[in-house]
């Protein structure tokens, strides 16, 4: 039986490659710091080294991209093993990872694949999540992903499945802003729906990125930086769910870490206002 | 069509682009051309980021040739990107059929990579060497050292390339030798061997027993010529760091 996570209410920052001697060697005015899983996921050398040290100084939440929590088999067990052993060395703030898919067979995505939204996907994601929470021994948090299509013949919205699998496993949620955004202008939902659907008691953390414009559809592309309309939702979030550890996530087109601080200090400002 | 028949349908899509199976997933063009984009965008870019030098060697648009090739041919399995360049060195024989130096570059880069995130392990310490009884001892070499056979200079062209200087033409060997790649603390390195250090590093990696070493050697050169040889690798070994343990019989 895992126990929830704690109420942290900090403010972080993904920590990238670009950036590591900023958090080694000055003391960078964040309260957490969020890592990719899998890049640490590693028998050893550098990577490693350098999360043990950035965790003696910060806070550090593990967000993974590779678990499959949505996949029609039961969850990859090599995958969990090296997971929980990154755990325990880390002891970390937030384990997370998506409410999506990437395996099935011997076949790997590596991308978020959407879940439909039905009877049949909830039951075997509520499977999934207490497998990988039984093997981690601790609540984990799932976040909403971008996506680019809707399934015909869901029986139900993303929000009312989310609640549905936060309900049934106990897991938390991590609840991605610009996600909410991109999807609902890629749906045409509305996202204050979405907002007011979830549980708010069960989110610990929130993501603020940015995202692109495609032909069609936007794309959640985390290489800009937060836009205007991503940051008013975030407002009507913050005022739903209170305090809550917030973070800049940005993936690619690194800027230097003053522009990313920049960010993070609008997200103070918008939270210290709820 | 259920959940499991809906994913397996989604990686015929990824996969094949098959009008089928956009056709079974609702024909939600946008949507599913974006993933397809991001599929493919992602494994090109992992082939990119683990072969640099190669793809400077062979240029932009035979790299990605092959790298397309390689992608239709051999969908990814494991959980981690780590692991989808390790099969690229078999696609580059069937692409590159006579060019041994660009299989011997992408053997290079790609032992770099796995060496830089193999597990950790501490150097034998000299004061341990010094009391060895070197008739029952049992070697370990690290656990991040790869070998391999060498037939061109590959190395020297690598060598050019990560130093961003001007690469040599590639050529045979006149006797071929062969490549140890290992990490030594957090620095990956490479190192060209003759082909007898090559045969010698492997005998130890498959036996571990010096005895054994000198036997081997002892066979090859001669009683005192073999002693004294797997002394001198033995020394050198050390010094380099690829000793990381001793057991005895």
């Amino acid at each position: 039986m895992s126990t929830s996570n704690p109420h942290f209410s900090g403010y972080g920052l993904g920590l990238r490659k670009e950036h590591y001697c900023d958090f080694l060697e000055t003391s960078v005015p964040v309260d957490f710091v969020e890592v990719i899983s899998e890049n640490f996921m590693v028998a050893g050398g550098q990577p490693r080294h350098i999360l043990r040290q950035v965790r003696e100084r910060y806070p550090v939440a593990l967000h993974g991209v590779s678990m499959s929590i949505g996949t029609a088999e039961g969850l990859d067990g090599d995958y969990l093993k090296r997971l929980k052993a990154l755990v325990d060395e880390i002891e970390p703030l937030f384990v997370s990872d998506h409410l999506s898919w990437s395996r099935i067979g011997d076949f790997n995505s590596h991308d978020l694949l959407p879940v439909p939204y039905t009877d049949e996907a909830l039951d075997r994601v509520c499977a999934n999540i207490h497998q990988a929470q039984d093997v981690l021994g601790r609540t984990m948090l799932f976040e909403n992903p971008s996506s680019y299509l809707a399934f015909e013949g869901a029986s139900m919205t993303e929000w009312e499945f989310i609640a549905a699998m936060a309900q049934r496993t106990g897991c938390e949620l991590l609840l991605d802003v610009n996600n909410v955004f991109v999807s609902a202008s890629n749906h045409g939902f509305d996202a204050l729906a979405f907002l007011q659907g979830i549980p708010a008691e069960r989110v610990r953390q929130v993501h603020l990125a940015g995202h692109s414009q495609g032909r069609d559809i936007l794309i959640d592309s985390h290489d800009s930086p937060v836009c205007t309309g991503v940051w008013e939702l975030y407002a009507q979030a913050m005022t739903r769910l209170g305090p809550v550890a917030t973070m800049i996530e940005r993936d690619d087109e690194i800027p230097p870490l003053a522009e990313l601080l920049q960010e993070l200090a609008m997200a103070r400002t918008l939270g210290a206002q709820r | 069509m259920n959940l499991a028949q809906l994913q397996h349908t989604f990686r015929s899509w990824l996969v094949s682009a098959s009008d089928e199976s956009a056709q079974s997933l609702g024909n939600h063009h946008a949507g599913l051309a974006v993933y397809q984009n991001n599929y493919r965008a992602q494994l090109v870019g992992c082939l990119e980021q683990a072969f640099p030098n190669l793809r400077r060697w062979v240029g932009e648009e035979a790299f990605l040739a092959a790298s397309i090739t390689h992608i239709d041919n051999h969908p990814p399995h494991a959980w981690t990107l780590d692991a989808y360049p390790e099969g690229f060195y078999a696609t580059l024989r069937e692409v590159f059929p006579r060019n041994p130096d660009v299989h011997e570059l992408a053997w290079i880069e790609s032992a770099l990579n796995e060496a830089f995130v193999a597990a950790d392990a501490q150097p034998l310490a000299l004061e341990v060497v010094a009391e060895l009884d070197w008739d029952t001892a049992v070697l370990q070499l690290t656990p991040s050292l790869r070998c391999h056979a060498l037939t061109t200079n590959a190395e020297a062209i690598w060598s050019a390339l990560w130093q961003e200087a001007l690469a040599p033409e590639a050529v045979m060997l006149e006797q071929a030798g062969g490549l140890l790649v290992w990490r030594r603390q957090f620095t990956s390195r490479l190192r060209q061997v003759d082909a007898l250090e090559l045969l010698a590093v492997q005998q130890l990696q498959a036996d571990g027993s010096f005895a054994g070493l000198c036997e081997f050697l002892v066979q090859r050169l001669g009683e005192e010529a073999g002693v004294m040889q797997a002394g001198e690798y033995l020394a050198g070994w050390l010094g380099s760091e690829l000793i990381v343990g001793v057991s005895h019989v």
